[in-house]
């Protein structure tokens, strides 16, 4: 054959050769998944050889030359029983099964590692807690319950990964969340799944499964220096937080040290949890998240923090037991409220703990004092 | 193979003297037409036209899939090109299809009426959907419009400059279109009746579209004011679905789905009521379970307005209000599968002949089905996280809408034609056309559901290489489909001019339409039927042919 | 045209002629009862279809005011409750004009009409004009969404007894004079085109057309006009009334 013409013969193998038939398996929740489907496309078999024997069959008996005559039957009461009540209880299986395959795969479990992405016409960011960042592509150990944080900053985004059979909304405005365990090293497809605009097909990544051993020293090597909580700290102290959340008694604003996942109690009564999403709500419309018994003074900082920004200090907030650092950064600064407020800029203060003293929010950060900085909360 | 068509003698036959065809002559008797059946044709040849757009713009895209690379088209104008396809082919074709054409003809003629309740709110559907398709070409020539044919928010009110506006009014106009026919059918069916014509001797047809004009009526008015806040936003630049401004996109994602899953209903209803018309016809039987099949209809219609965020399972609804939406699916699941059923046992001890509408009829029994189970699969909370968004929702509703409803449409314009026209259309020809539609709709959507299982997303204008045999497949089956839809094109215009004349009642069918001539006089009937007989009553058919035969003789 | 299709147009003529049928009947319908009880069945049907129309802005409303308590009740205080309160009159009274307006046509009164379809003009106009005096505050008082949209009015409210707005909650305050805008607007829009109706309509009766039996179109117009005045019955209490601040 290759005589004929070796173009054609090429692409005829590398077709035949290449093509994908079906996803791997490569998370826990895949194979679960994969038995649905099989459940689905058996039921689907079933009904479709049904009609079509029913039809062919019917046609083929009764065509008119061998029935030239036909008999009028007006309905069978049993019949429409039988076919409404039969489908009807298959479909309820399929109902229960989807339900809980969904809930088990939004519902992540609690000690999942936790990972952040931001979306973005048209690439993925990822960033995780110790401080790693992937453009379009995400690095994951496997035998590990991961979770994902994500946001986009513009329209709508969906995050999808179907050798894990996980897909989630991207969505502008509030955190998504979905989980996985990886259980195969590799490299999966990332596709963002939710037309936005016009390079949505080029917004595609990869996600690299690796081996625990792997995964350790991709962390090291990857690190930019600061964890997501450093950069946290940094944000909170530059864009004057801690002069209102100081957590001292009578101080203006509500103590945020081990706020995270306690039920807040907001001005009208009613009782929330703090998850990331208050967190995120709180620092952007205050308003609308304040707490009861403090005056509804938080100025919002819709425009002055970017996604990344905010993750960092969601991060930061959910790591924070003590207020003892943040008194520090009261303590030694001759810093005042008005002077990150009115110029953004972070003011002039010798700081024992973060890095640089005039480092502005965002900044690239300096990686030379890194150490002694403690373990980055998790 | 044997059939039941009958033909007068074609030496001397001829088309009646008087019809609606020749009555008046001159452009402006048709353009200011009040007869229902003259514009039932001007729609036909409108939506026609707009097939054919939509169906050019699908061409374009299954060429550029041939190839994982973005090669044939800019990024830009594949969006474009996707988004135009959709629009046009939702709402300019599949909405206005079979209501439009096939029910704005027939349905005066079979209740026993002599036109429809309100013969200009009809024809001024007519003019809005023309005006509509001008506003929807405007777009496409100023420069396109890209937002998908779903408009999401942000991206559409933001994000884009392309002539969203355009379109949105476009879609809008083509809505209220929509929502006249549906008020002229349901009025029509409620007060226009002929004596003796109660509700269950209606034909199944116009159980149908009474429930799609319900649908139409209810559901399209929200998608008209959506759409005035997307423009609204998009031209003051205020933040109702922005979230930067404090607005939700989620919401919109509501207002638009509760109008555009009754939508759906709205495509296939009528299809299903000329499914109906075509399996008793050609099985000489009534219908099996004529009662059940009726309140189907109403039962899809109404549970069709429950199920809307079923679009919306991974967007951030909570997971309890996924839980109802999704059981709710499957109850509006279990009608359809009612229907299919008693259309299958109407062929059992029925006396089958395999004419054109019938071999439609039976594509779309299959067609549908799988369009349908799939729609299980989507409707499954877990299973709709792996498909959605992916290649697999595009074969599901290619699957019952092309499959599906198209299949419907050209067994109800084949199996109304020599009514309309006087004219029959050739049989082989048309049969091979059918076929070729059958097979060449498998080679490119089943493909389609395998890619989607595999995780390629839709709107993607390249992808990963090792998908491309499956694209491939799909493209062929494509060039097949379209080669399948020009045929009829071709012979339904040849048949206009040198097609045997039909007579009154070539199919020996029941109904009202089928006992006046073809085509039908303006007026309709001479005299209202008093109508003492059930649907699909052949017993009654055959004693009144040889009646007829035995006085005239 | 065939000789019989020329038959049966002069058929037609001698039955009007003899009064078999009144010349209003259109001939798809067989009686006038028949028809009557179409255009009424359609009419309705059609305020329907309104309703779903109007329902999805008053589903934003819903949403956003839950969402954003503070500043709908401070942006719902701006608007002129004097005005406001005119314009339910001066609309309630248009519904009384319109509905002796149909019973003058059902007693053949064609001055009674006039009068009456007269007044309701001028009632709806009157609405109109004190809409437009509505809108150009909100114009100059900077509380239009969009460029000229300015906190300002709830940050810093002028009087002292109304509570003053951070600015975040305060920019919402944009989203609901967008509604009132979008959802006044709509009904203002259905207001110009039921005036524009009623000039037609003026015409005819002028001519006797709606005094003489055939009663059905001022009938179902009527229910038109009540039906935007209904949807003011409900655009009133919610954009205005709730969580009013007392009066001082």
């Amino acid at each position: 054959m290759h005589f004929f013409s070796p173009v054609l013969w090429q692409f005829l193998v590398k077709w035949l050769t290449e093509f994908a038939l079906f996803p791997p398996e490569a998370s826990a929740i895949a194979p679960y998944m994969d038995a649905f489907y099989f459940f689905l496309l058996l039921i689907s078999l079933v009904g479709l050889v049904l009609v079509g024997l029913m039809v062919a069959g019917f046609s083929i008996m009764f065509r008119k030359e061998k029935n030239p005559q036909a008999t009028h039957i007006e309905g069978s009461t049993l019949l429409e029983a039988t076919w409404t009540i039969i489908p009807l209880a298959l479909f309820m299986v399929c109902f229960v099964w989807g339900a809980l395959l969904y809930f088990r795969i939004y519902n992540p479990p609690t000690n999942a590692m936790n990972i952040y992405i931001v979306g973005k016409q048209w690439m993925w960011k990822a960033e995780h807690p110790g401080g790693q960042h992937e453009i379009n592509a995400l690095h994951i150990p496997v035998d590990r319950d991961v979770q994902l944080t994500m946001i986009s900053q513009d329209v709508f985004h969906s995050f999808s990964i179907p050798a894990f059979r996980v897909k989630r909304e991207v969505i502008p405005g509030r955190y998504s969340t979905v989980w996985f365990r990886a259980t195969q090293p590799g490299t999966y497809h990332l596709f963002c799944t939710q037309y936005c605009g016009t390079l949505h097909s080029a917004m595609i990544g990869e996600i690299v499964a690796m081996s625990p051993d792997d995964y350790r020293k991709w962390t090291v090597g990857s690190t930019s220096g600061q964890s997501l909580a450093q950069n946290g700290e940094r944000l909170y102290a530059s864009l004057g937080c801690n002069s209102c959340h100081s957590g001292t008694a009578g101080a203006r604003g509500p103590n945020l040290a081990g706020i995270y996942g306690s039920k807040v109690t907001l001005e009208g009564g009613r009782t929330v949890t703090a998850d990331d999403e208050f967190l995120r709500g709180s620092i952007l419309n205050p308003t609308t998240h304040a707490m009861a018994g403090y005056a509804p003074i938080m100025p919002t900082y819709q425009g002055q923090v970017s996604e990344e920004g905010l993750i960092d200090l969601v991060e930061y907030i959910k790591g924070l037991d003590t207020n003892d650092r943040v008194h520090q950064t009261l303590n030694d600064s001759n810093f005042s409220p008005s002077q990150a407020g009115a110029t953004g800029a972070a003011p002039n203060y010798r700081s024992r703990q973060l890095t640089g003293a005039d480092q502005m929010p965002d900044a690239k950060p300096d990686t030379s004092t890194s150490k002694g900085m403690g373990p980055s909360p998790q | 193979m044997s059939t039941i068509v009958r033909l007068p003698n074609q030496q001397d036959a001829t088309l009646p003297k008087r019809s609606y065809l020749n009555s008046e002559y001159g452009l402006k008797s048709w353009l200011l037409t009040g007869d229902h059946k003259r514009i039932a044709i001007l729609y036909l040849i409108s939506i026609t036209f707009f097939f054919f757009l939509g169906g050019a713009f699908a061409g374009l895209i299954r060429l550029e899939l041939l190839t994982p690379m973005p090669d044939l088209v800019a990024s830009d104008t594949y969006n474009k090109l996707f988004t135009m396809h959709g629009i046009i082919m939702v709402f300019l074709f599949l909405v206005p299809s079979v209501p439009a054409t096939i029910g704005n003809f027939v349905l005066p003629i079979m209740v026993g009426a002599r036109d429809l309740a309100f013969p200009k709110v009809n024809l001024l559907s007519w003019y809005l959907y023309i005006v509509a398709g001008i506003f929807t070409v405007s777009a496409l020539v100023l420069g396109g419009v890209d937002t998908g044919w779903t408009f999401t928010t942000p991206l559409s009110t933001h994000y884009l400059n392309t002539h969203v506006i355009t379109a949105a009014m476009g879609v809008f106009i083509a809505g209220f279109s929509s929502i006249f026919t549906g008020l002229n059918f349901i009025v029509t069916t409620h007060r226009m009746r002929a004596p003796g014509m109660t509700w269950f001797r209606l034909p199944l047809f116009v159980w149908s579209h009474y429930a799609a004009s319900l649908l139409m009526v209810l559901g399209t008015p929200v998608l008209a004011i959506t759409l005035v806040l997307v423009a609204l936003e998009r031209a003051f630049g205020i933040g109702v679905f922005d979230p930067t401004k404090g607005g939700d996109p989620l919401l919109f994602q509501h207002l638009f789905w509760f109008y555009s899953h009754p939508a759906v209903y709205i495509m296939i209803l009528p299809g299903m009521g000329v499914i109906s018309e075509v399996i008793s016809t050609f099985s000489r039987k009534r219908v099996f379970g004529y009662t059940a099949v009726a309140f189907s209809s109403v039962a899809i219609a109404v549970f069709g307005f429950f199920v809307w965020a079923h679009h919306m399972f991974i967007m951030g609804v909570s997971n309890y209000s996924a839980l109802v939406f999704s059981l709710l699916t499957m109850l509006v699941a279990v009608p359809s599968a009612i229907k299919i059923f008693n259309w299958a046992a109407t062929l059992y001890k029925g006396s089958i002949t395999f004419e054109t509408p019938m071999l439609y009829a039976f594509g779309f029994m299959g067609l549908f089905t799988i369009g349908g189970l799939t729609g299980v699969f989507l409707g499954s909370l877990g299973m709709d996280i792996h498909l959605t968004e992916t290649y697999f929702i595009v074969a599901h509703f290619h699957f019952v809408m092309v499959g599906g409803m198209l299949m419907a449409y050209l067994a109800g314009v084949h199996f109304w034609w020599p009514k309309m026209t006087g004219r029959m259309y050739p049989e082989s020809l048309s049969r091979l056309a059918a076929v070729t539609t059958f097979i060449g709709f498998i080679l490119t959507f089943f493909p389609q559901f395998v890619l989607g299982y595999l995780g390629m997303p839709r709107r993607y204008h390249a992808y990963p290489p090792e998908f491309q045999v499956l694209n491939v497949l799909s493209t062929a089956g494509a060039t097949v489909l379209g080669i399948g839809y020009l045929m009829p094109m071709i012979y339904m215009t040849w048949s206009l001019k040198y097609g045997a004349i039909a007579g009154s009642n070539p199919w020996q069918a029941t109904g009202l339409e089928w006992q006046i001539q073809s085509p039908p006089p303006t007026e309709n009937f001479k005299e209202i039927p008093v109508v003492d007989y059930e649907a699909y009553d052949y017993e009654w058919l055959a004693n009144k042919t040889q009646h007829e035969v035995t006085t005239v003789g | 045209m065939d000789s019989q299709t020329v038959a049966a147009r002069h058929q037609d003529e001698i039955a009007h002629h003899e009064g078999e049928h009144p010349y209003y009947l259109r001939h798809h319908f067989e009686t006038v009862e028949q028809q009557k009880e179409a255009v009424s069945f359609g009419m309705w049907l059609f305020l329907l279809t309104e309703i779903m129309f109007f329902g999805g802005l008053f589903m934003a409303y819903l949403l956003y005011r839950n969402w954003y308590y503070d500043a709908f009740v401070s942006a719902s205080n701006t608007l002129g409750i004097g005005l406001g309160t005119t314009n339910t009159a001066v609309l309630i009274v248009s519904s009384f004009t319109m509905a002796m307006g149909v019973y003058c046509s059902e007693m053949r009164n064609r001055r009674g009409l006039m009068l009456s379809l007269a007044a309701t003009i001028l009632l709806g106009l009157v609405f109109l004009g004190i809409k437009t005096i509505e809108y150009h505050d909100k114009y100059t008082e900077h509380h239009i969404p969009g460029a000229n949209f300015s906190i300002e009015d709830f940050v810093h409210p002028a009087d002292k007894r109304d509570t003053a707005l951070a600015p975040d909650m305060a920019q919402h305050a944009q989203i609901f004079f967008f509604l009132y805008f979008a959802m006044t607007g709509m009904h203002a829009l259905h207001m110009v085109i039921g005036i524009s109706i009623l000039f037609g309509l003026l015409y005819q009766a002028s001519k006797g057309a709606y005094t003489n039996g055939h009663t059905s179109i001022i009938d179902n117009f009527g229910l038109y006009w009540h039906f935007v005045d209904i949807v003011w019955i409900f655009l009133f209490p919610l954009l205005y009334l709730i969580s009013r601040h007392p009066l001082h």
